[in-house]
């Protein structure tokens, strides 16, 4: 074990950081700084933003893993190089890749089964933001079930003729473009006749209803397709082949790494809050109960922090992390509930006052953050179906019967 | 960067693996178990040859010099097989005689301690849950200061040594004055009074050891007995992380051979998520006693309070694997003859040997200054 970085990496970090003092100033660190952003609405970046991504694209540092010719930096694959780009960006507040499905999901499958045009088209324009997209999977009735999805399209000339509904689509209101998954070959076994589309989202027939979820926000939406007409160019990959297009983003490779830092910052200000707050006379950090907590949650998050580290190494040596590799987003969103749920004891009464009130403890912000947690729990795939993937493709459980194919 | 381990760390994990599947199954376990002071002298010998202790001996006095990382691996692995007999104690023993002071007690003792001719033990517990350096009752009168090599009459009574009523000399915890330091004490000398506790955990014996005015030798002060301590806890922690990896390896085993309802149980979902459950908790936290390890040697400022997490988290963990584990295997996992228990006890003696997780919490609040 050595947790220094050789030479050659040291120089590397010199070479970003004198990247980030030329081209992200102090100016911009104080007036556009991070894009910490996991869950909510996505936004369009602001044109110094875009400026910039485009300058460390072609410096290489940032979308390392998308070629040159389609918008991306075009690097072989380090993950410690990656590691140090993340940390010296962070550390300068410099906008790093955009967040969102677009660039995590859809640039990827393009890559894998998207026709030049479409590549040429969305890839770049994606990659800084310039185009949003929405992701239109679950149906009503099909949520973890994803391949008994019902939304339909059939194909009448030269367009698909859409009519159904989607739910859970987050910034539907925000986004340009939507890919969708839906049903194309009603006759097929379900995995096999589902077709992957991209759709317009000013295509008339189109309405976007706004859910209101427990944090009183609405950040996701329905959905709904009446006689929606998509041109048949939007397919992507084989009429019928949408579910196994849609699985190709796994083949790419990124960094394992579940991000810690939110939950290291959660942490911190737990500690600042359960020093501030009063209980019965003394801060409430002097509670054995809540030290006990406290040091409980942070051993947690040390390990996860670590277990990041063991990750990039196995990563950066070519070994293959098997069922290390699939617990970070579970422990990450199991740590962050249990995390808010600590917070809002440490509120004692001040729980019960909503967030914005002057009277709440920082706020309130920590019933946000607890509310949140619920949602980070459910949001790409529940804890439950987590469960099930660490269980069957980690540790090599069978299938269950009604799951198979 | 590399937050992993050396190719020599692993070929010492998997020789150790190896010679533990082979030389101690179970059978062999329960047989040290039965015996009368728990201890399988050939076992012990066979692990001193292989040079466990000889790691963390000094390369000057014929031992490895190695990083505690790889005693921590050991300690793992003897975890992971149940082996039977008193290496937490002696390895502690070791690290402590290495970061002594005293460098004569150090080179008169390691060699034979690391060759198995001699058995060594740790003694620092007291009853009523006294761990910590500032809480020992034991004290040293000292007869002749002459700098590190005082000696004196040591009183005072130990809770829980590990094999002390086996091992040939017993490092203990003691004040000398204000100040807490480490002593060795030869068992032999008739002021030693080793009482045999029956323990749950049938293959790591204790004893009960009253100190009568013993002849103790002083090898050093505060600083060796955080070493001492601070080994003691990384270690525990790899054993106790050992023997979760093998709950979760037997609850795997069974889920995938037990049939009812025509299916295997692993195909389950409530079984499967039992299993996730566990693997969660326990794959990340291999990183805490690696990185306490670590820095131990290398980041000795942070040692004390990732040994105090490590030891927390892990003997926790134990205990939920164990539970789980035997949960997990229905009517045949509650039997006497199914080795499960074999584990089950290691979690108890791992959670509460060198003091608990809460305790081990309130430390690292204290050391965090919180």
């Amino acid at each position: 074990m050595d947790l220094s970085y050789s030479a050659e990496y040291e120089a590397f970090r010199g070479e970003v950081r004198a990247f980030l003092d030329e081209h992200w100033t102090g100016e911009d660190r104080a007036r556009h700084g991070g894009n910490d952003q996991l869950i909510g609405r996505i936004a369009r970046p602001e044109a110094r933003v875009t400026e910039f991504r485009e300058q460390a694209i072609a410096a290489g540092y940032l979308y390392r893993n998308i070629p040159r010719q389609w918008g991306g930096g075009e690097k072989p694959f380090d993950p410690l190089r990656s590691a140090i780009i993340r940390e010296e960006f962070k550390r300068a507040r410099a906008p790093r890749e955009m967040v969102g499905q677009g660039p995590s999901m859809l640039v990827f499958t393009l890559l894998e089964h998207g026709t030049d045009e479409q590549k040429r088209r969305f890839i770049k324009s994606t990659l800084l933001g310039e185009t949003l997209w929405c992701q239109g999977y679950s149906d009503p009735g099909a949520g973890s079930d994803l391949a008994s999805l019902r939304t339909r399209a059939e194909l009448d000339g030269d367009q698909w003729v859409l009519n159904g509904q989607k739910i859970w689509t987050s910034n539907a209101q925000e986004a340009d473009w939507m890919f969708a998954l839906v049903r194309t070959e009603p006759d097929a076994p379900k995995h096999d006749g589902i077709s992957y589309l991209l759709l317009d989202m000013k295509t008339p027939g189109i309405t976007v209803r706004p859910l209101r979820q427990i944090t009183g926000d609405s950040d996701f939406n329905e959905v709904f397709f009446d006689n929606v007409r998509v041109p048949r160019t939007g397919l992507v990959g084989e009429r019928g082949k949408g579910w196994i297009v849609s699985r190709s983003t796994l083949k790419y490779e990124r960094a394992l790494i579940g991000d810690t830092d939110i939950n290291r910052r959660t942490l911190d200000g737990m500690v600042m809050l359960a020093r501030a707050i009063d209980r019965r006379g003394r801060p409430a950090i002097e509670d054995p109960v809540l030290r006990g907590r406290l040091v409980e949650v942070e051993t947690r998050l040390v390990a996860a922090e670590f277990h990041s580290m063991r990750l990039l190494t196995m990563q950066a040596k070519g070994e293959e992390p098997g069922v290390a590799g699939l617990v970070p987003k579970l422990c990450g969103t199991q740590l962050t509930y249990d995390m808010a749920r600590l917070a809002m004891d440490i509120c004692a009464e001040g729980a019960a006052l909503a967030p914005g009130e002057p009277e709440a403890p920082a706020m309130g912000m920590f019933v946000n953050a607890y509310l949140w947690s619920l949602g980070i729990l459910i949001a790409g795939g529940t804890a439950n179906i987590q469960r099930n993937i660490i269980a069957e493709r980690g540790l090599g459980m069978p299938r269950d019967a009604s799951q198979k194919r | 960067m590399d937050f992993g381990l050396t190719d020599e760390q692993r070929a010492l994990a998997e020789t150790l693996r190896r010679y533990l599947a082979d030389e101690c199954p179970a059978t062999r376990v329960r047989t040290a178990m039965e015996s009368e002071n728990g201890h399988d002298a050939a076992l012990w010998q066979g692990l001193c040859d292989l040079g466990v202790l000889a790691l963390a001996v000094p390369e000057t006095l014929g031992g490895m010099g190695d990083e505690l990382l790889s005693l921590a691996l050991v300690s793992e692995q003897i975890g992971y097989a149940a082996a039977p007999g008193p290496f937490v104690g002696a390895a502690t023993a070791v690290v402590a005689l290495a970061n002594a002071d005293d460098a004569d007690a150090a080179a008169s003792w390691l060699p034979r301690i690391a060759s198995g001719e001699a058995l060594a033990t740790a003694a620092v517990g007291e009853s009523g849950g006294r761990w910590d350096a500032d809480e020992l009752a034991a004290k040293v009168d000292v007869d002749n200061g002459d700098g590190v090599k005082q000696s004196g009459q040591l009183r005072g009574t130990k809770s829980q040594v590990p094999y002390g009523s086996l091992a040939d000399l017993h490092v203990v915890a003691a004040r000398d004055g204000d100040d807490v330091a480490v002593w060795i004490v030869e068992r032999a000398r008739p002021a030693v009074v080793a009482s045999d506790l029956s323990g749950n955990d049938l293959t790591r014996r204790l004893s009960s050891v009253e100190y009568r005015g013993a002849e103790a030798r002083r090898i050093g002060g505060r600083r060796t007995f955080e070493k001492m301590r601070d080994a003691a806890l990384i270690l525990l922690a790899a054993d106790a992380y050992g023997g979760a990896r093998r709950c979760l390896d037997m609850a795997r085993e069974y889920a995938l051979t037990r049939e009812q309802f025509g299916q295997p149980i692993g195909a389950f979902q409530a079984v499967k998520h039992q299993l996730a459950n566990l693997a969660v908790e326990i794959e990340p936290s291999m990183s805490l006693w690696w990185y306490a390890a670590h820095a131990f040697d290398r980041i000795p400022d942070q040692a004390p309070r990732h040994a105090a997490l490590a030891k927390a988290f892990s003997s926790d963990l134990f205990d939920r694997a164990a539970r789980d584990s035997t949960e997990l295997h229905g009517g045949i996992g509650f039997t006497w003859e199914f080795d499960l228990h074999l584990w089950l006890r290691r979690s108890m003696f791992d959670r509460a040997f060198f003091g608990d997780a809460h305790y081990h919490r309130a430390r690292a609040a204290a050391l965090a200054g919180w």
